[in-house]
């Protein structure tokens, strides 16, 4: 029997498998596939302070092997989330999940970030500084190390539980925004989020969506997101949750070698909705055959 | 639970230029009304392809798609026997019970969703009125089908070289109906909802990313708040709709 339990920051997952932040709604909409208890955790859609539309449509657009997507946090407003969400994910999940949080100022951050941390059902918080699809927030705060910092104090200051900052590629040395993360107290980061890229719509010759640009995810970016992980890991002692373009049991694995503690899963969720399920159902073969039996042990495995 | 299911291609021929008829088999249980769609899975491409659902019955899928982009093209190579991932049952489809002479407005590769509403409203003894609007008499597909069914059909064409001169919306005027079901590009949704004499349900189209809620690839603003085309729609009423 292989273990496939993870800590993160004194929360026990039982496997490392969670759906990223903006591919899994508030969860519950999953449940219609397949029980979904059976994640390790659920990062919930990003949360801001006030309730946002998000961009115009089209905020989708096709690539090789993966997709872009501009959604700009589209999300009801904290409030909403406490009232109406996050109960409705406790009919049908009961363990914790990863409060996946965004904002506009330092204040917005803090705020809701504190609003949440009462919430029981909130293990770890996910400080979004790398969204690529806002203006005036998002992925500025994570392009630059102080500004990351002071993210991080600010959100400590008014919160008891872990924070995990989840970091930008969109940048020159990744590890340094990670190092001036863990100096300013975060229990951990998480990484990658998308990158940025465009397509353009050769009859209209207009950039496809309407936001112009957008972020690019799946299998596309998953060397590019070991390799980020590979660099952090050498960087910072604080845990670090690996994502980008995993869509298999073996994914997972590889990831965890570049120096990842659990994993995300994002893209993968919106072209198969049982792609959560269906990796953590083939973790423990893929296990058994790379020789593995508890999967702590190969976290940095390949340094 | 809800799943991906295997359809096996029975048939996929050609109606006009780059409009095609695609049958399937498996197993279509989860599809409730007509106006929900379908997402498929195609080699080497990352996305699904969201097609609406032209009819079916519990083990059959019928799809009219036209050649649009990479992935129809690709579903329009393929052949019988091939076998196709499908998420079905996908969308709220329209709510037809309750009208007794329904008008049905269909534009180009919108009149699939059509056929399998006015299959179900001639069934159960509806007076039904149908609109069949394309551009020209080369592009006019499934009007026989529709007057098989017992429908009463009108075709326009943009050219005139069949039917009536002009765009789907024009004959209205002279049209009784109690309630109107419309599907189309968006220029004719918005002809119709301006020429309507009733309540009725639009049918939108979005680029999508999941096709089942998750991404909110392709919210709209209603009157009723946002909606997600995949999930809370495609259907929108026409009292909700902000233009």
């Amino acid at each position: 029997m292989v273990n496939t339990k993870v800590t993160l920051s004194g929360m026990t997952l039982d496997n490392p498998v969670i759906p990223a932040s903006g591919t899994f709604g508030f969860g519950y909409e999953f449940a219609d596939w397949y029980d979904i208890n059976c994640l390790g955790s659920i990062s919930i859609k990003g949360t801001t302070k006030d309730p946002r539309f998000g961009n115009p449509t089209p905020r989708i657009a096709e690539t090789a092997s993966g997709m872009l997507n501009a959604v700009g946090l589209q999300n009801p407003g904290v409030e909403a989330v406490i009232n109406t969400e996050l109960p409705k994910l406790a009919e049908v999940y009961k363990k914790p999940v990863v409060a996946n949080v965004s904002g506009f100022a330092i204040e917005d951050y803090a705020y809701t970030c504190e609003r949440l941390n009462d919430q029981p059902q909130v293990g770890i918080f996910e400080v979004n500084i790398s969204c690529p699809n806002v203006h005036g927030g998002g992925m500025s705060f994570g392009t630059d190390p102080k500004l990351a910092a002071e993210v991080t104090r600010a959100v400590k200051k008014v919160t008891t539980k872990p924070v995990y900052i989840k970091l930008s590629p969109n940048v020159t040395d990744i590890g340094e925004i990670a190092a001036a993360c863990e100096d300013a107290g975060a229990d951990g980061v998480s990484l990658i989020n998308t990158l940025m890229g465009m397509r353009i719509d050769l009859k209209t010759r207009k950039p496809v969506l309407a936001n112009k640009t957008g972020g690019l995810s799946g299998p596309a970016i998953l060397p590019v997101a070991l390799s980020m992980v590979y660099k952090v890991y050498d960087r910072v002692k604080i845990p670090i949750i690996g994502m980008g373009g995993i869509s298999s049991a073996e994914d997972v694995i590889e990831m965890m070698l570049a120096g990842a503690a659990a994993v995300e899963v994002g893209a993968a969720n919106l072209v198969d909705p049982m792609a959560c399920k269906r990796i953590i159902d083939g973790l423990p073969a893929s296990m058994e055959k790379y020789g593995i039996d508890n999967l702590t042990d190969i976290i940095g495995g390949a340094h | 639970m809800k799943k991906e299911r295997t359809f096996g291609i029975v048939k996929n021929t050609a109606l006009t230029r780059d409009v095609f008829e695609m049958v399937l088999t498996g197993d279509s249980g989860e599809i409730t009304r007509p106006g929900q769609f379908v997402n498929i899975s195609l080699p080497e491409l990352y996305l699904r392809r969201p097609i609406s659902v032209c009819d079916w019955t519990e083990n059959t899928l019928t799809l009219v798609y036209k050649v649009v982009g990479k992935g129809t093209d690709l579903m329009s190579r393929m052949e019988p026997g091939e076998k196709l991932g499908i998420l079905t049952g996908l969308g709220n489809g329209y709510k037809w019970e309750d009208t007794e002479k329904p008008l049905l407005i269909g534009g180009g590769v919108g009149v699939p969703p059509l056929y399998g509403l006015a299959k179900r409203l001639t069934d159960a003894g509806k007076d039904v009125t149908v609109i069949l609007g394309f551009n020209t008499a080369g592009e006019v597909f499934y009007k026989d089908e529709f007057e098989k069914l017992g429908a009463g059909v009108i075709v326009t064409t943009v050219d005139g070289s069949m039917g009536i001169k002009g765009f789907a919306a024009a004959p209205m005027a002279d049209i009784e109906y109690d309630h109107y079901f419309c599907c189309g590009p968006m220029p004719m949704l918005k002809a119709v909802w301006s020429a309507a004499k009733s309540p009725g349900q639009l049918s939108f189209e979005e680029r999508m990313g999941c096709g089942f809620g998750a991404c909110m690839g392709c919210t709209v603003k209603t009157k009723n708040g946002n909606k997600r085309i995949c999930k809370d729609g495609p259907v929108l009423d026409s009292e909700e709709i902000l233009w």
